[in-house]
């Protein structure tokens, strides 16, 4: 059975263009839109004792996209990913793969492969052997084995380790391998969890954009666990927000960062500025929560009148934080509260952006920057 | 700044490595070399001896006599490959059984009934010996509670079998509890996420991480065994096992004993040599 959902998974997503006709919403059907969904998680949670890990999450992951679930730890990412794995079974709800539920099969009969956030690499056996695993469990041919977990091990960039020990790499080395031990078995899902957790930061920035280039090329859909909000905003072509084992907001990275659903999802994506109450209804006219990003204020002398598109807040600077590339300006406004402005450090150096404190300014900012937010529920 | 002298050797120690173990480890490798090292030493040299025949005295007379005679003579080559069978018997008796409770013990029991069944795996060290070995004797015995239950093997080898699997159980179960607890779980999810199933992943994966542990407990109970002579004593009817040998020789014959001595000894270190061995081999 797993054979043969294979063979069906790979049709669709790689070779002929030709779609296979599941998981997708009879409006979309409707209107020619093929889309394919891989994964589709509905009304799925997880309890763990009197814990609600994962609680009533509806998710559905296109066929070939680069997916991320991002929150911070705790949120249920991870569970998420687990119960998609076939390592937790759901407590109520749902998960289908390319359109056939799964809910109850365990890991062995599903066709998608992990990577492990401590690479869970097998320490008895050398990189070769990690790598042919997978293979040696399907009874894959030695001539077919041995080429495809050479192909594996180049794609990593990892030929010359086959025969070492994983005890004997470095870290980075050992996520390749990890990598190279899923990617080998050509599946249709890769489930990856924190992979670049462990790395230091330049490692990380490299791994970033090999694990994108490895993605578009096998055209594998990726499942990306992450707590790091750049890696989720420059690697994914969707982004799924989690806070306290719920979905918050799902969408490109533009949308998440730009139209922030929420105000944790203004909070946790990038850094915000929360506008409400009063200040709200001074500046902007109308009582509610709003998100405004600090890099979209502009910090103009006293007494400026603002352009016709934007909102206008005079305020006095209290406090100046100097980021190198950045400075941030902490204003305390007339209307009350305190908003950050950031500006680059174009014109003036450290010492210059310092003086400003005290001084009065008036920020402006362009009114679609203005997002307003609703409160989770 | 003034610096009491305890302060001083303090820093002295923390400047030289080398003093600072020297005097952290005379002490206990003077005792090892002397003690230990030492009286196996006397052993091997005795063995080399002789005995009058009618004094029973040790004559101090180098000569390789002891040796040709455990060769020659069928009843030590029975009784040493006896004693061979019955510490392998042991051995994989323990295993098997160690394996199993081990893994349930580490990975499926919860964290109360864990420390019970710990508890339950190590009390009967706290009991003494003897104790075990007659209460085995009871059991074992027609009429008793073995003979009532499934019917009794009686005194013989498999009663000497039964009891020191008994008496050394404990000592494979815990090498392997500890190993089957620091599995990794990422490591058996890992296997079954790439397509094995449970047993595939138990051979393939949990039995190589925990060969290691099997050996150190095989080497427990194999060398227990091997030196036993009050279990076969007490259940083992007329069997003699080379403990019995040497304990029957060593007022009589004392460099005899020590010659036979050495049989154990040898199969022990070949034992160690194999499984050194076999371990290399996988590691290549």
């Amino acid at each position: 059975m797993p054979g043969q959902m294979r063979t069906v998974a790979s049709t669709i997503t790689n070779e002929n263009g030709f779609y296979l006709v599941s998981g997708v919403s009879s409006a979309r059907r409707m209107l020619g839109i093929y889309v394919v969904m891989t994964v589709t998680l509905s009304g799925v949670s997880k309890k763990f004792g009197a814990v609600r890990a994962v609680d009533g999450v509806d998710l559905e992951i296109r066929s070939g996209e680069f997916f991320s679930m991002l929150g911070p730890s705790g949120s249920g990412k991870t569970t998420v990913l687990r119960l998609i794995a076939g390592f937790e079974e759901p407590t109520t709800g749902t998960v289908q793969l390319a359109g056939r539920d799964v809910t109850r099969l365990p890991p062995f009969d599903r066709d998608v492969n992990t990577v492990f956030q401590d690479y869970a690499l097998f320490p008895h056996l050398s990189v070769r052997q990690n790598v042919e695993y997978g293979l040696r469990v399907k009874r894959v041919a030695k001539a077919e084995r041995i080429s495809r977990a050479e192909q594996a091990l180049a794609t990593v960039h990892l030929e010359g380790f086959a025969n070492r020990s994983p005890a004997a790499l470095s870290g980075g080395q050992r996520q390749r391998v990890a990598l190279a031990r899923a990617l080998v078995n050509r599946p249709s899902v890769l489930l990856l969890d924190e992979p670049l957790g462990a790395l230091d930061l330049k490692l990380r920035l490299e791994m970033q954009s090999e694990l994108k280039q490895i993605q578009r090329e096998a055209r594998i859909t990726f499942v990306f666990v992450t707590h790091d909000q750049d890696e989720a905003l420059t690697m994914s072509d969707r982004v799924a927000v989690f806070n306290a084992g719920r979905i918050e907001q799902v969408g490109t990275p533009a949308e998440v960062y730009e139209r922030p659903a929420t105000p944790f999802v203004a909070g946790f994506v990038g850094t915000s500025n929360l506008v409400e109450g009063e200040t709200a209804a001074k500046i902007l006219g109308s009582h509610g929560s709003y998100s405004v990003r600090p890099e979209k204020i502009r910090i103009l002398p006293p007494g400026t009148a603002a352009r016709g598109d934007e909102v206008a807040a005079p305020g006095r600077i209290a406090d100046v934080v100097y980021a190198g590339a950045q400075t941030r300006f902490l204003v305390d406004l007339e209307a009350g509260g305190r908003l950050t402005a950031l500006r680059q450090n174009r014109d003036e150096d450290g010492d210059e952006a310092l003086r400003h404190r005290g001084a009065g300014v008036v920020l402006a900012w362009r009114r679609t920057h203005t997002v307003e937010l609703t409160q989770a529920n | 700044m003034h610096r009491s002298p305890v302060r001083r050797l303090a820093g002295a120690l923390h400047r030289r490595p080398g003093l600072r173990l020297t005097a952290l480890l005379s002490a206990p490798m003077a005792w090892l070399v002397l003690a230990y090292l030492g009286s196996l030493g006397v052993l091997l040299l005795s063995a080399f001896w002789t005995t009058n025949d009618f004094t029973s005295q040790v004559e101090y007379v180098w000569n390789t006599d002891n040796f040709a005679n455990i060769l020659s003579d069928p009843v030590y080559r029975t009784v040493a490959l006896r004693t061979l069978g019955i510490a392998v018997g042991v051995t994989v008796v323990d295993g098997a059984l160690a394996l199993p409770m081990a893994f349930y013990m580490a990975r499926v029991a919860r964290p109360r009934s864990r420390r019970l069944l710990l508890v339950a795996v190590t009390a009967p060290l706290w009991a003494g010996y003897l104790v075990k070995a007659y209460a085995w004797w009871v059991m074992l015995s027609h009429g008793g509670v073995l003979d009532w239950a499934v019917g009794t093997p009686g005194f013989g080898v498999p009663a000497v079998v039964i009891t020191l699997s008994y008496l050394w159980l404990p000592y494979m179960v815990l090498p392997l509890y500890a190993a089957f607890a620091q599995l990794p779980d990422s490591v058996l999810d890992a296997s079954a996420d790439l397509g094995a199933r449970p047993w595939r992943t138990f051979r393939s994966v949990v039995l190589p991480l925990v060969k290691p542990a099997l050996i150190a407990g095989s080497i427990f109970t194999f060398s227990l065994s091997l030196g036993d002579y009050l279990t076969v004593q007490i259940v083992g009817g007329t069997t003699q096992m080379l403990g019995n040998v040497i304990a029957s020789d060593v007022t009589l014959n004392l460099p005899m004993a020590a010659a036979v001595s050495c049989v154990p000894v040898l199969l022990i270190v070949g034992y160690l040599l194999a499984v050194r061995r076999t371990g290399a081999w996988e590691n290549l």
